[in-house]
Protein backbone atom coordinates (compact mmCIF):
# COMPACT_ATOMS: atom_id res chain seq x y z
CA UNK A 1 0.00 0.00 0.00
CA UNK A 2 1.04 3.41 -0.93
CA UNK A 3 1.37 5.74 2.28
CA UNK A 4 -0.25 9.35 1.54
CA UNK A 5 2.31 11.56 0.06
CA UNK A 6 3.16 8.65 -2.43
CA UNK A 7 0.39 8.30 -3.97
CA UNK A 8 0.21 12.07 -4.35
CA UNK A 9 3.80 12.05 -6.52
CA UNK A 10 2.27 8.84 -8.24
CA UNK A 11 -0.63 10.75 -9.12
CA UNK A 12 1.13 13.71 -10.39
CA UNK A 13 3.47 11.06 -11.97
CA UNK A 14 0.24 9.96 -14.37
CA UNK A 15 -0.05 13.89 -14.78
CA UNK A 16 3.12 14.17 -15.93
CA UNK A 17 3.14 11.17 -18.04
CA UNK A 18 -0.01 13.07 -20.18
CA UNK A 19 2.38 16.05 -20.76
CA UNK A 20 2.27 17.01 -24.74
CA UNK A 21 -0.61 15.06 -25.45
CA UNK A 22 -4.31 16.20 -26.16
CA UNK A 23 -7.06 14.48 -23.92
CA UNK A 24 -10.47 13.93 -25.76
CA UNK A 25 -14.01 13.99 -24.80
CA UNK A 26 -15.80 10.58 -25.68
CA UNK A 27 -19.58 9.41 -25.51
CA UNK A 28 -18.96 5.66 -26.25
CA UNK A 29 -16.79 3.39 -26.67
CA UNK A 30 -16.96 3.38 -30.85
CA UNK A 31 -15.74 7.19 -30.42
CA UNK A 32 -12.93 6.46 -27.47
CA UNK A 33 -11.19 4.03 -30.14
CA UNK A 34 -11.18 6.60 -32.56
CA UNK A 35 -9.34 9.08 -29.83
CA UNK A 36 -7.09 6.64 -29.14
CA UNK A 37 -6.17 5.55 -33.09
CA UNK A 38 -5.90 9.50 -33.48
CA UNK A 39 -3.21 9.46 -30.96
CA UNK A 40 -5.33 10.89 -27.61
CA UNK A 41 -3.42 10.23 -24.26
CA UNK A 42 -6.22 10.14 -22.44
CA UNK A 43 -10.04 9.99 -23.19
CA UNK A 44 -12.82 11.91 -21.09
CA UNK A 45 -15.92 9.48 -20.76
CA UNK A 46 -18.86 11.39 -20.48
CA UNK A 47 -22.95 11.12 -21.54
CA UNK A 48 -22.82 14.69 -23.02
CA UNK A 49 -20.27 16.50 -24.67
CA UNK A 50 -19.93 20.18 -23.62
CA UNK A 51 -21.51 21.16 -26.67
CA UNK A 52 -24.63 18.77 -26.26
CA UNK A 53 -24.88 19.78 -22.20
CA UNK A 54 -25.15 23.73 -22.66
CA UNK A 55 -27.81 22.74 -25.75
CA UNK A 56 -29.64 20.32 -23.48
CA UNK A 57 -29.86 22.65 -20.56
CA UNK A 58 -31.25 21.46 -16.95
CA UNK A 59 -28.70 19.56 -14.12
CA UNK A 60 -25.91 17.44 -15.25
CA UNK A 61 -24.55 15.01 -13.73
CA UNK A 62 -21.68 12.14 -13.18
CA UNK A 63 -22.48 9.92 -16.40
CA UNK A 64 -23.69 6.05 -15.59
CA UNK A 65 -20.45 3.71 -14.52
CA UNK A 66 -21.78 0.84 -17.08
CA UNK A 67 -21.27 3.68 -20.07
CA UNK A 68 -17.82 4.61 -18.42
CA UNK A 69 -16.72 0.59 -17.65
CA UNK A 70 -17.95 0.55 -21.42
CA UNK A 71 -15.07 3.25 -22.76
CA UNK A 72 -12.63 1.55 -20.02
CA UNK A 73 -12.80 -1.86 -21.76
CA UNK A 74 -12.42 -0.30 -25.50
CA UNK A 75 -8.90 1.52 -24.98
CA UNK A 76 -5.77 1.27 -23.64
CA UNK A 77 -5.41 4.77 -22.20
CA UNK A 78 -6.30 6.41 -19.03
CA UNK A 79 -9.74 7.07 -19.08
CA UNK A 80 -10.90 10.20 -16.97
CA UNK A 81 -14.82 10.89 -16.28
CA UNK A 82 -16.27 13.74 -14.56
CA UNK A 83 -18.30 14.64 -11.14
CA UNK A 84 -19.84 17.71 -10.18
CA UNK A 85 -18.13 20.36 -8.14
CA UNK A 86 -18.44 19.44 -4.31
CA UNK A 87 -20.22 15.80 -5.02
CA UNK A 88 -17.92 13.21 -2.68
CA UNK A 89 -20.02 10.75 -3.34
CA UNK A 90 -19.68 10.91 -7.68
CA UNK A 91 -15.98 10.74 -6.90
CA UNK A 92 -16.30 7.67 -4.60
CA UNK A 93 -18.37 6.03 -7.23
CA UNK A 94 -15.79 6.83 -9.76
CA UNK A 95 -12.76 5.72 -7.98
CA UNK A 96 -14.63 2.11 -6.76
CA UNK A 97 -14.93 1.85 -10.63
CA UNK A 98 -10.91 2.45 -10.45
CA UNK A 99 -11.25 5.32 -13.38
CA UNK A 100 -7.79 6.86 -13.64
CA UNK A 101 -8.34 10.48 -13.25
CA UNK A 102 -11.52 12.29 -11.62
CA UNK A 103 -12.29 16.03 -13.32
CA UNK A 104 -14.17 17.32 -10.79
CA UNK A 105 -16.13 19.64 -13.54
CA UNK A 106 -17.58 22.99 -13.70
CA UNK A 107 -18.78 21.61 -17.00
CA UNK A 108 -21.89 19.53 -14.97
CA UNK A 109 -23.90 21.60 -12.73
CA UNK A 110 -22.20 22.14 -9.10
CA UNK A 111 -22.88 20.24 -6.05
CA UNK A 112 -21.77 22.75 -3.54
CA UNK A 113 -21.67 26.56 -4.23
CA UNK A 114 -19.08 26.82 -1.37
CA UNK A 115 -16.79 23.80 -0.94
CA UNK A 116 -14.91 21.28 -3.14
CA UNK A 117 -14.03 18.27 -2.70
CA UNK A 118 -11.62 17.61 -0.21
CA UNK A 119 -9.22 15.64 -2.83
CA UNK A 120 -7.03 14.36 -0.14
CA UNK A 121 -9.20 11.71 0.98
CA UNK A 122 -8.86 9.92 -2.06
CA UNK A 123 -6.54 7.69 -3.49
CA UNK A 124 -7.52 8.51 -7.35
CA UNK A 125 -6.41 11.52 -8.61
CA UNK A 126 -8.08 14.88 -9.43
CA UNK A 127 -7.69 17.54 -12.30
CA UNK A 128 -9.36 20.60 -11.64
CA UNK A 129 -10.36 23.96 -13.64
CA UNK A 130 -8.91 27.12 -12.55
CA UNK A 131 -9.12 30.70 -14.13
CA UNK A 132 -6.31 32.01 -12.15
CA UNK A 133 -3.90 31.48 -9.81
CA UNK A 134 -5.34 31.89 -6.93
CA UNK A 135 -8.20 29.26 -8.00
CA UNK A 136 -5.46 26.62 -8.93
CA UNK A 137 -3.39 26.66 -5.59
CA UNK A 138 -6.68 26.50 -3.90
CA UNK A 139 -7.61 23.77 -5.77
CA UNK A 140 -3.72 22.20 -5.65
CA UNK A 141 -4.02 22.09 -1.37
CA UNK A 142 -7.53 20.49 -1.36
CA UNK A 143 -5.40 17.90 -3.34
CA UNK A 144 -5.66 17.97 -7.17
CA UNK A 145 -2.61 16.58 -8.76
CA UNK A 146 -3.54 18.17 -11.84
CA UNK A 147 -4.69 21.60 -13.20
CA UNK A 148 -6.55 22.67 -16.51
CA UNK A 149 -7.72 26.18 -17.25
CA UNK A 150 -11.88 26.39 -17.50
CA UNK A 151 -11.91 27.84 -20.83
CA UNK A 152 -15.73 28.23 -21.40
CA UNK A 153 -16.08 24.74 -22.17
CA UNK A 154 -19.04 23.75 -25.21
CA UNK A 155 -18.72 27.20 -27.23
CA UNK A 156 -15.84 26.52 -29.49
CA UNK A 157 -14.43 29.76 -28.56
CA UNK A 158 -10.56 29.57 -27.25
CA UNK A 159 -10.84 32.99 -25.81
CA UNK A 160 -11.39 32.34 -22.40
CA UNK A 161 -8.75 29.66 -22.17
CA UNK A 162 -6.45 32.45 -23.68
CA UNK A 163 -7.45 34.84 -21.25
CA UNK A 164 -7.23 32.00 -17.93
CA UNK A 165 -4.10 30.59 -19.25
CA UNK A 166 -1.98 34.46 -19.77
CA UNK A 167 -3.53 35.13 -16.55
CA UNK A 168 -1.86 32.62 -14.48
CA UNK A 169 1.23 33.04 -16.29
CA UNK A 170 1.27 36.86 -15.67
CA UNK A 171 0.55 36.06 -11.64
CA UNK A 172 3.66 33.44 -11.48
CA UNK A 173 5.77 36.05 -13.00
CA UNK A 174 4.86 38.01 -10.62
CA UNK A 175 5.31 35.98 -7.45
CA UNK A 176 8.39 34.95 -9.28
CA UNK A 177 9.48 38.59 -8.93
CA UNK A 178 8.67 39.49 -5.54
CA UNK A 179 10.81 39.52 -2.49
CA UNK A 180 10.23 37.12 0.19
CA UNK A 181 9.08 38.97 2.98
CA UNK A 182 6.36 40.39 0.22
CA UNK A 183 5.28 36.84 -0.47
CA UNK A 184 3.08 36.84 2.89
CA UNK A 185 0.91 39.53 1.71
CA UNK A 186 0.38 37.68 -1.87
CA UNK A 187 -0.43 34.60 -0.34
CA UNK A 188 -2.94 36.44 1.74
CA UNK A 189 -4.46 38.47 -1.36
CA UNK A 190 -4.31 35.02 -3.45
CA UNK A 191 -6.11 33.19 -0.96
CA UNK A 192 -3.53 30.40 -0.64
CA UNK A 193 -1.33 28.86 1.54
CA UNK A 194 2.22 30.56 2.27
CA UNK A 195 4.02 27.36 1.43
CA UNK A 196 2.09 26.94 -2.06
CA UNK A 197 3.28 30.53 -2.77
CA UNK A 198 6.64 29.92 -1.85
CA UNK A 199 6.47 27.08 -4.14
CA UNK A 200 5.63 28.58 -7.43
CA UNK A 201 8.39 32.11 -6.16
CA UNK A 202 11.25 29.27 -6.37
CA UNK A 203 10.05 27.48 -9.50
CA UNK A 204 8.01 29.85 -11.59
CA UNK A 205 5.73 26.90 -12.40
CA UNK A 206 2.88 25.58 -10.56
CA UNK A 207 3.44 22.55 -7.97
CA UNK A 208 1.18 20.05 -10.64
CA UNK A 209 1.20 20.23 -14.18
CA UNK A 210 -1.35 22.48 -16.61
CA UNK A 211 -3.50 21.77 -19.50
CA UNK A 212 -5.67 24.49 -21.41
CA UNK A 213 -9.03 23.00 -21.58
CA UNK A 214 -12.36 25.09 -23.10
CA UNK A 215 -13.18 26.12 -26.68
CA UNK A 216 -10.03 24.08 -28.49
CA UNK A 217 -11.58 23.06 -31.84
CA UNK A 218 -8.33 23.45 -34.59
CA UNK A 219 -4.92 22.46 -34.75
CA UNK A 220 -4.03 26.35 -34.48
CA UNK A 221 -5.60 26.76 -31.18
CA UNK A 222 -4.18 23.92 -29.80
CA UNK A 223 -0.84 25.37 -30.76
CA UNK A 224 -1.59 28.40 -29.52
CA UNK A 225 -2.14 27.16 -25.97
CA UNK A 226 1.08 25.68 -26.34
CA UNK A 227 3.02 28.06 -26.87
CA UNK A 228 1.02 30.01 -24.47
CA UNK A 229 2.87 27.39 -22.06
CA UNK A 230 0.63 24.60 -21.56
CA UNK A 231 1.41 21.58 -21.21
CA UNK A 232 -1.33 19.68 -22.91
CA UNK A 233 -4.69 20.30 -24.30
CA UNK A 234 -7.97 18.99 -23.36
CA UNK A 235 -10.66 18.66 -26.47
CA UNK A 236 -13.81 18.78 -25.97
CA UNK A 237 -16.56 19.37 -28.34
CA UNK A 238 -14.13 20.28 -31.07
CA UNK A 239 -13.82 17.04 -31.98
CA UNK A 240 -16.85 14.88 -32.07
CA UNK A 241 -18.75 18.45 -33.34
CA UNK A 242 -16.75 18.49 -36.34
CA UNK A 243 -16.95 17.33 -39.82
CA UNK A 244 -14.53 15.25 -39.88
CA UNK A 245 -13.46 13.81 -36.19
CA UNK A 246 -10.82 11.22 -37.01
CA UNK A 247 -9.07 13.89 -38.64
CA UNK A 248 -9.61 16.52 -37.44
CA UNK A 249 -8.19 14.89 -33.75
CA UNK A 250 -4.95 13.61 -35.53
CA UNK A 251 -3.77 16.75 -36.56
CA UNK A 252 -4.24 18.21 -33.39
CA UNK A 253 -2.43 15.50 -31.77
CA UNK A 254 0.18 16.16 -34.38
CA UNK A 255 0.07 20.21 -33.90
CA UNK A 256 0.83 19.53 -29.80
CA UNK A 257 4.00 17.58 -30.67
CA UNK A 258 4.76 20.35 -33.32
CA UNK A 259 3.36 23.08 -32.05
CA UNK A 260 5.71 25.62 -32.80
CA UNK A 261 6.42 24.25 -36.33
CA UNK A 262 4.41 26.79 -38.91
CA UNK A 263 4.25 24.79 -41.92
CA UNK A 264 3.65 21.35 -40.87
CA UNK A 265 0.54 23.14 -38.93
CA UNK A 266 -0.09 24.77 -41.95
CA UNK A 267 -0.42 21.29 -43.78
CA UNK A 268 -2.28 19.88 -40.56
CA UNK A 269 -4.86 22.47 -40.87
CA UNK A 270 -5.27 21.60 -44.62
CA UNK A 271 -9.18 20.14 -45.65
CA UNK A 272 -10.14 19.34 -41.95
CA UNK A 273 -13.95 20.01 -42.94
CA UNK A 274 -16.26 21.58 -40.79
CA UNK A 275 -14.94 22.97 -37.17
CA UNK A 276 -17.76 22.97 -34.51
CA UNK A 277 -19.72 26.05 -35.42
CA UNK A 278 -19.31 27.46 -32.08
CA UNK A 279 -20.92 30.23 -30.33
CA UNK A 280 -19.84 33.53 -28.72
CA UNK A 281 -19.08 33.22 -25.30
CA UNK A 282 -20.96 36.93 -25.17
CA UNK A 283 -24.28 35.49 -26.21
CA UNK A 284 -24.23 32.63 -24.26
CA UNK A 285 -26.75 32.96 -20.78
CA UNK A 286 -24.95 30.00 -18.28
CA UNK A 287 -21.38 30.92 -17.69
CA UNK A 288 -19.62 28.13 -16.66
CA UNK A 289 -16.59 29.21 -15.90
CA UNK A 290 -17.68 30.92 -12.67
CA UNK A 291 -18.65 28.11 -11.16
CA UNK A 292 -16.71 27.09 -8.39
CA UNK A 293 -13.71 29.72 -7.38
CA UNK B 1 28.29 14.08 -28.71
CA UNK B 2 24.72 14.29 -29.32
CA UNK B 3 22.23 12.66 -26.80
CA UNK B 4 18.62 12.77 -28.32
CA UNK B 5 15.22 12.74 -26.11
CA UNK B 6 12.45 11.35 -28.03
CA UNK B 7 9.82 14.64 -26.93
CA UNK B 8 6.70 13.74 -28.93
CA UNK B 9 4.74 12.79 -25.74
CA UNK B 10 5.30 12.21 -22.42
CA UNK B 11 7.66 12.80 -19.50
CA UNK B 12 10.97 14.14 -22.07
CA UNK B 13 11.71 16.93 -20.09
CA UNK B 14 11.84 15.34 -17.11
CA UNK B 15 14.91 12.71 -18.37
CA UNK B 16 16.57 16.01 -19.68
CA UNK B 17 16.59 17.62 -16.26
CA UNK B 18 18.40 13.84 -15.29
CA UNK B 19 21.17 14.27 -17.73
CA UNK B 20 21.65 17.68 -17.11
CA UNK B 21 21.85 17.24 -13.42
CA UNK B 22 24.29 14.09 -14.22
CA UNK B 23 26.69 16.13 -16.65
CA UNK B 24 29.08 18.46 -15.20
CA UNK B 25 29.33 22.03 -17.08
CA UNK B 26 31.96 21.26 -18.74
CA UNK B 27 30.85 18.32 -20.52
CA UNK B 28 27.77 20.23 -21.31
CA UNK B 29 29.52 23.41 -23.25
CA UNK B 30 32.11 21.52 -24.78
CA UNK B 31 31.40 17.44 -25.08
CA UNK B 32 27.65 16.86 -25.30
CA UNK B 33 24.58 18.21 -27.34
CA UNK B 34 21.36 17.47 -25.61
CA UNK B 35 18.14 17.46 -27.74
CA UNK B 36 14.87 16.94 -27.91
CA UNK B 37 13.61 14.68 -30.99
CA UNK B 38 10.04 15.86 -33.07
CA UNK B 39 11.17 15.40 -35.88
CA UNK B 40 13.60 13.62 -38.86
CA UNK B 41 15.84 16.73 -39.00
CA UNK B 42 16.31 16.03 -35.32
CA UNK B 43 17.97 11.90 -36.00
CA UNK B 44 21.38 14.31 -37.84
CA UNK B 45 24.54 12.71 -35.92
CA UNK B 46 22.64 11.03 -33.07
CA UNK B 47 24.78 9.07 -30.92
CA UNK B 48 22.31 7.84 -27.94
CA UNK B 49 18.38 7.95 -27.92
CA UNK B 50 16.17 8.06 -24.70
CA UNK B 51 12.62 6.55 -25.17
CA UNK B 52 10.52 8.44 -22.24
CA UNK B 53 7.32 7.34 -20.54
CA UNK B 54 4.07 8.68 -21.62
CA UNK B 55 1.72 7.17 -23.96
CA UNK B 56 3.01 4.18 -26.27
CA UNK B 57 0.06 4.35 -28.31
CA UNK B 58 0.18 7.87 -29.34
CA UNK B 59 4.00 7.70 -29.13
CA UNK B 60 3.52 5.23 -31.73
CA UNK B 61 1.28 6.65 -33.96
CA UNK B 62 3.71 10.00 -33.78
CA UNK B 63 6.70 8.42 -34.79
CA UNK B 64 4.76 6.64 -38.41
CA UNK B 65 3.19 10.11 -38.82
CA UNK B 66 6.36 11.93 -38.58
CA UNK B 67 8.72 9.67 -40.65
CA UNK B 68 10.73 8.89 -37.86
CA UNK B 69 9.99 5.06 -37.45
CA UNK B 70 12.65 3.63 -39.64
CA UNK B 71 15.44 5.81 -39.13
CA UNK B 72 14.99 4.90 -35.44
CA UNK B 73 14.75 1.58 -35.75
CA UNK B 74 18.16 1.72 -38.03
CA UNK B 75 20.22 3.72 -35.89
CA UNK B 76 18.84 1.09 -32.38
CA UNK B 77 19.65 -1.95 -34.70
CA UNK B 78 22.93 -0.39 -35.70
CA UNK B 79 23.95 -0.16 -31.90
CA UNK B 80 23.35 3.35 -30.95
CA UNK B 81 22.84 2.74 -27.17
CA UNK B 82 19.07 3.89 -26.23
CA UNK B 83 17.16 4.00 -22.89
CA UNK B 84 13.33 3.18 -22.73
CA UNK B 85 11.80 4.06 -19.79
CA UNK B 86 7.91 2.44 -19.18
CA UNK B 87 5.67 3.46 -22.44
CA UNK B 88 9.29 3.61 -24.25
CA UNK B 89 9.98 0.01 -23.04
CA UNK B 90 6.87 -1.12 -24.97
CA UNK B 91 7.45 0.42 -27.83
CA UNK B 92 10.67 -1.09 -28.39
CA UNK B 93 9.51 -4.78 -27.39
CA UNK B 94 9.27 -7.41 -30.23
CA UNK B 95 5.81 -9.30 -28.78
CA UNK B 96 2.94 -7.44 -26.67
CA UNK B 97 0.63 -9.27 -24.57
CA UNK B 98 -2.78 -9.69 -26.60
CA UNK B 99 -2.40 -7.63 -29.35
CA UNK B 100 -1.28 -8.45 -33.05
CA UNK B 101 0.96 -5.48 -33.32
CA UNK B 102 3.98 -4.49 -31.78
CA UNK B 103 5.90 -0.74 -32.82
CA UNK B 104 9.96 -0.66 -33.18
CA UNK B 105 10.51 -4.39 -32.44
CA UNK B 106 13.88 -4.15 -31.62
CA UNK B 107 14.00 -5.78 -28.23
CA UNK B 108 13.47 -9.40 -28.32
CA UNK B 109 10.70 -9.22 -25.21
CA UNK B 110 7.04 -9.86 -24.56
CA UNK B 111 5.87 -7.06 -22.34
CA UNK B 112 2.11 -6.55 -20.59
CA UNK B 113 0.72 -3.95 -20.84
CA UNK B 114 -0.90 -1.72 -17.75
CA UNK B 115 0.25 -5.11 -16.21
CA UNK B 116 -0.51 -3.45 -12.84
CA UNK B 117 -4.00 -2.68 -13.44
CA UNK B 118 -4.90 0.81 -13.47
CA UNK B 119 -3.79 4.44 -11.55
CA UNK B 120 -4.69 2.47 -8.23
CA UNK B 121 -2.31 -0.14 -9.19
CA UNK B 122 0.58 2.60 -9.47
CA UNK B 123 2.89 2.07 -6.54
CA UNK B 124 6.79 2.94 -5.37
CA UNK B 125 9.10 0.30 -4.55
CA UNK B 126 13.07 -0.18 -3.91
CA UNK B 127 15.02 -2.88 -5.56
CA UNK B 128 18.57 -3.43 -6.82
CA UNK B 129 19.06 -2.94 -10.98
CA UNK B 130 22.22 -4.40 -12.35
CA UNK B 131 24.77 -3.56 -10.12
CA UNK B 132 22.91 -0.62 -9.01
CA UNK B 133 21.98 -1.25 -5.46
CA UNK B 134 18.46 -0.44 -3.38
CA UNK B 135 17.61 2.07 -6.48
CA UNK B 136 13.87 3.92 -5.68
CA UNK B 137 11.38 2.39 -8.04
CA UNK B 138 8.27 4.31 -9.40
CA UNK B 139 5.98 2.45 -11.46
CA UNK B 140 2.87 4.59 -13.23
CA UNK B 141 0.62 2.29 -15.21
CA UNK B 142 3.47 0.25 -15.71
CA UNK B 143 4.03 -2.43 -18.07
CA UNK B 144 6.44 -5.66 -16.59
CA UNK B 145 8.27 -7.77 -19.23
CA UNK B 146 6.53 -11.58 -19.25
CA UNK B 147 9.33 -13.57 -21.53
CA UNK B 148 12.41 -13.26 -22.78
CA UNK B 149 12.66 -13.86 -26.27
CA UNK B 150 16.75 -14.13 -26.24
CA UNK B 151 19.01 -15.80 -24.38
CA UNK B 152 20.97 -13.16 -24.91
CA UNK B 153 18.77 -11.00 -23.01
CA UNK B 154 20.00 -10.11 -19.50
CA UNK B 155 17.65 -9.30 -16.09
CA UNK B 156 18.66 -6.07 -14.50
CA UNK B 157 15.76 -6.50 -11.67
CA UNK B 158 13.08 -8.08 -10.23
CA UNK B 159 10.09 -7.08 -8.43
CA UNK B 160 7.66 -9.55 -6.72
CA UNK B 161 9.11 -12.21 -9.25
CA UNK B 162 8.62 -10.05 -12.13
CA UNK B 163 10.88 -9.15 -14.48
CA UNK B 164 11.17 -5.17 -14.42
CA UNK B 165 14.52 -4.20 -16.40
CA UNK B 166 16.18 -5.37 -18.85
CA UNK B 167 19.21 -5.25 -21.25
CA UNK B 168 20.07 -6.59 -24.17
CA UNK B 169 23.04 -5.11 -26.40
CA UNK B 170 22.75 -1.58 -26.44
CA UNK B 171 19.25 -1.50 -25.27
CA UNK B 172 18.40 -0.96 -22.13
CA UNK B 173 14.56 -1.27 -20.93
CA UNK B 174 12.86 -0.22 -18.17
CA UNK B 175 9.11 -0.79 -16.86
CA UNK B 176 9.80 2.15 -14.10
CA UNK B 177 10.52 5.78 -13.89
CA UNK B 178 14.30 6.31 -13.27
CA UNK B 179 13.38 9.74 -14.06
CA UNK B 180 10.95 10.08 -11.71
CA UNK B 181 12.98 10.22 -8.63
CA UNK B 182 15.83 12.29 -7.29
CA UNK B 183 18.31 9.39 -8.06
CA UNK B 184 20.78 10.29 -11.14
CA UNK B 185 22.68 6.74 -11.31
CA UNK B 186 20.90 4.76 -14.00
CA UNK B 187 21.72 8.04 -15.70
CA UNK B 188 24.72 7.88 -14.79
CA UNK B 189 25.32 4.14 -15.92
CA UNK B 190 23.54 5.22 -19.44
CA UNK B 191 26.14 7.82 -19.96
CA UNK B 192 28.85 5.44 -19.17
CA UNK B 193 27.75 3.23 -21.89
CA UNK B 194 26.87 6.05 -24.39
CA UNK B 195 30.95 7.75 -24.11
CA UNK B 196 32.19 3.89 -24.53
CA UNK B 197 30.04 3.61 -27.93
CA UNK B 198 31.14 6.79 -29.20
CA UNK B 199 34.48 5.93 -27.64
CA UNK B 200 34.77 2.42 -29.86
CA UNK B 201 32.98 4.01 -33.11
CA UNK B 202 36.15 6.66 -33.17
CA UNK B 203 38.68 3.71 -32.80
CA UNK B 204 37.02 1.88 -35.49
CA UNK B 205 36.95 4.29 -37.52
CA UNK B 206 40.44 5.40 -36.97
CA UNK B 207 41.68 1.35 -37.23
CA UNK B 208 39.40 1.60 -40.80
Amino acid sequence: MNNKTEQYELNKGLAQMLKGGVIMDVTTPEQAIIAQEAGACAVMALERIPADIRAAGGVSRMSDPKMIKGIQEAVSIPVMAKCRIGHFVEAQILEAIEIDYIDESEVLSPADDIYHIDKTKFKVPFVCGARDLGEALRRINEGASMIRTKGEPGTGDVIQAVRHLRKMNSEIRKLVSMSEDELFEAAKELRVPYDLALYVHENGKLPVVNFAAGGVATPADAALMMQLGAEGVFVGSGIFKSGDPKKRAAAIVEAVTNYQDAKLIAKLSEDLGEAMVGINPNEIKIIMEERGR
Amino acid sequence: MKIGVLALQGAFIEHIKMLENVLTKKEMSELVDLVEIRQLKDLEGLDALVLPGGESTVQGKLLHDLNLFNPIKELIESGMPVLATCAGLILLAKEIENEKGFHLGTFPIKVVRNAYGRQLGSFVTKENVGTIENYPLTFIRAPYIKERLSKDVEVLSVVDDKIVGVKYKNQIGLAFHPEMTKDNRIHEEFLKLVLENCKNKTSNKLAS
